[in-house]
């Protein structure tokens, strides 16, 4: 393989990167900010999920992506995935929880201006369509889930320990869970604009089974993601953990539930097809933001809980971030996209 | 390596609970115990038996002391209820003091042999009943907050309850005692006996508000 065409791939290693230190923490940033689970078994977990759920349920997204722009040069897809990231780390460190699903889709319309592609329409507006219904999902589900659980709890009359350890186990388990959705989910995110113009081939092991070129660059950005948990994720895990809502341990697992089975529901093929199926309107499969769907599961809470001790001043803020991030990254991608092309004199398109 | 931690846990968490328990046990224990002392002493002919009950409310407390120990350990080496764990402490230790308060009155009564005269035998058999039923109450909260929390109010109300019922005992005794022709010095020292027993009333009734504020903050 090229040394240039490693550089390139960089862009969505860095992305990788970044998505592992602020996106992983939504999963497990609630579970270690109440400090039910220690940070050492969360990043493991997370990590080992992350790449799982990447390489055996990232297709179904990426096809989305790929449709919203075929980003068909490899100094192109690197712009891309380096605008996303410059992106995502301005914003982070603004302190907001944005995600990187909407910096490279911000970033991928940069492309298609700059390289004067048409934009697919239909499919930018089910994806802000579905960034838009992403929270909402997740607080409605949120809420159900906390109402269920809460009177489950109180007639069970379990034992404070009891439910203590329970939590920890439903913690660890709901973590794994989002890990893999989010792995499944947002894997295109980082490794979906390079598929088209993947540098690998694919490799046939023993004739049992064949690993992918696109399975080898989801593997490839499923690792960059979990060095991003290693390396980055602790503070924001904590960040998420304590500052928008305080949440006790038993709502801190909701809130991952809610938050995993959204970004289950946008990302299984499965499900989609089963819809499908049964003549009912098939779930679209489409990047969300994890930061989205965790937001909205403690607004959900919050609400059942009066609404009184959400931070809305804070909620606002995010809210905000959610509107600026595409548009910044569209913004940082065309001056990449021109550096690129004019100081670098490479070729950003076909 | 997770399936052994988690073998740990749900070990931990078992004997805990069965700790926790047994703690509550021994608060109502030595409340049974010290409903017996008091007609035990008043009754001057059994005073063997006296000390032998003094003597056993003291196992009673050191083995208390030591549950108390063996939990905080527990609680902290394993981080186990990081939300309630400094609450479920200081509960421990607030429920220990009330145990040594039961303690300190029967050493005063061994110390001290305060001398009460035949017509307040019944005042304070009744007062050091109401104590016990009181602290019986508090039990009941404390049961009630590690299992089951939609009750706890409702036997916080019963301890409560029976505060007043204590401070109207004690009040009605106290007045007797002074009404009488014993010599001041004697009022004096049967009234703080009399005040020590009711204290511990008090003492339960700040517990059962303190669980009552845990209870809310331990609502998921």
């Amino acid at each position: 393989m090229e040394i240039t065409i490693l550089i390139f791939l960089f862009g969505g290693l860095f992305l990788g990167w970044s998505l592992g230190a602020n996106d992983a923490a939504n999963v497990f940033g609630t579970a270690v900010g109440t400090r039910m689970v220690s940070f050492g078994s969360a990043a493991i977990i997370c990590s080992v999920f992350v790449i799982l759920g990447a390489i055996i349920s990232g297709a179904g997204t990426t096809e989305t992506l790929g449709k919203l722009g075929a980003i068909n040069a490899l100094p192109g897809a690197f712009a891309a995935c380096v605008a996303a990231g410059i992106s995502v780390y301005l914003m982070t460190k603004v302190g907001l929880p944005v995600s990187t699903t909407q910096a490279i889709v911000g970033a991928i319309v940069g492309w298609n201006l700059y390289t004067g592609s048409s934009t697919n329409i239909q499919v930018l507006i089910t994806i802000l369509a579905t960034w838009i219904l992403c929270p909402i999902i997740a607080g409605i589900i949120a809420m159900g889930l906390f109402t269920f659980t809460k009177r489950y709890i109180l007639n069970r009359k379990l034992h404070i320990l009891r439910l203590d350890a329970y939590t920890r186990t439903a913690l660890l388990l709901a973590g794994a869970f989002g890990a893999y959705s989010l792995g499944a989910n947002n894997i295109a995110n980082v490794m979906g604009v390079f598929v088209p113009i993947s540098p690998f081939t694919d490799i046939n092991i023993s004739n049992l089974f064949i690993f992918s070129s696109k399975e080898q660059l989801f593997l490839l950005g499923g690792l960059a993601i979990a060095v991003g948990v290693f390396t980055y994720s602790k503070k924001v895990m904590y960040t998420v953990g304590n500052d928008l809502l305080k949440m006790s341990p038993v709502a801190a697992f909701i809130v991952v539930v809610s938050h995993s089975i959204v970004l289950f529901l946008f990302a299984s093929q499965g499900i989609s097809a089963f819809l499908q199926s049964i003549n009912l309107p098939s779930i679209p499969l489409v990047p969300v933001s994890s930061s989205q769907a965790v937001v909205g599961g403690v607004i959900g809470i919050g609400l059942l809980k009066g609404g009184k001790e959400v931070q809305w001043s804070i909620a606002g803020r995010i809210s905000l971030g959610w509107v600026m991030l595409p548009i910044i990254a569209a913004i940082v991608s065309l001056i990449v996209l021109f550096v690129l092309e004019n100081i670098f004199n490479l070729q950003v398109s076909f | 390596m997770f399936g052994l931690k988690s073998a740990s846990l749900f070990g931990d968490t078992k004997k805990l609970e069965r700790e926790i328990d047994e703690f509550v046990d021994i608060v109502s224990e030595v409340g049974l115990v010290f409903k017996s002392i008091v007609p035990t002493y008043l009754n001057h002919s059994a005073n063997g038996k006296f000390e032998e009950m003094v003597e056993k409310v003291k196992e009673m407390e050191s083995k208390a002391d030591k549950i108390t120990k063996d939990v905080e350990h527990t609680l902290y080496e394993e981080t186990l209820i990081p939300d309630a764990r400094s609450d479920v402490l200081r509960l421990l230790e607030h429920i220990d003091e009330l145990i040594g308060m039961y303690q300190g009155n029967c050493y005063h009564f061994s110390i001290q042999k305060p001398n009460f005269p035949k017509e307040f035998h019944q005042d304070l058999i009744e007062l050091t009943e109401t104590v016990v039923n009181c602290v019986e109450s508090l039990c009941l909260t404390v049961r009630s907050f590690f299992r089951d929390i939609k009750s706890v109010r409702d036997n916080a109300h019963k301890v409560t309850f029976y505060e007043k019922e204590s401070d109207i005992k004690f009040s009605a005794l106290a007045r007797r005692i002074f009404d009488s022709e014993l010599a001041l010095d004697q009022k004096m020292h049967l009234r703080y006996f009399v005040e020590k027993i009711d204290r511990i009333c008090d003492q339960a009734e700040d517990i059962a508000d303190e669980v009552q504020i845990y209870a809310i903050k331990r609502s998921v």
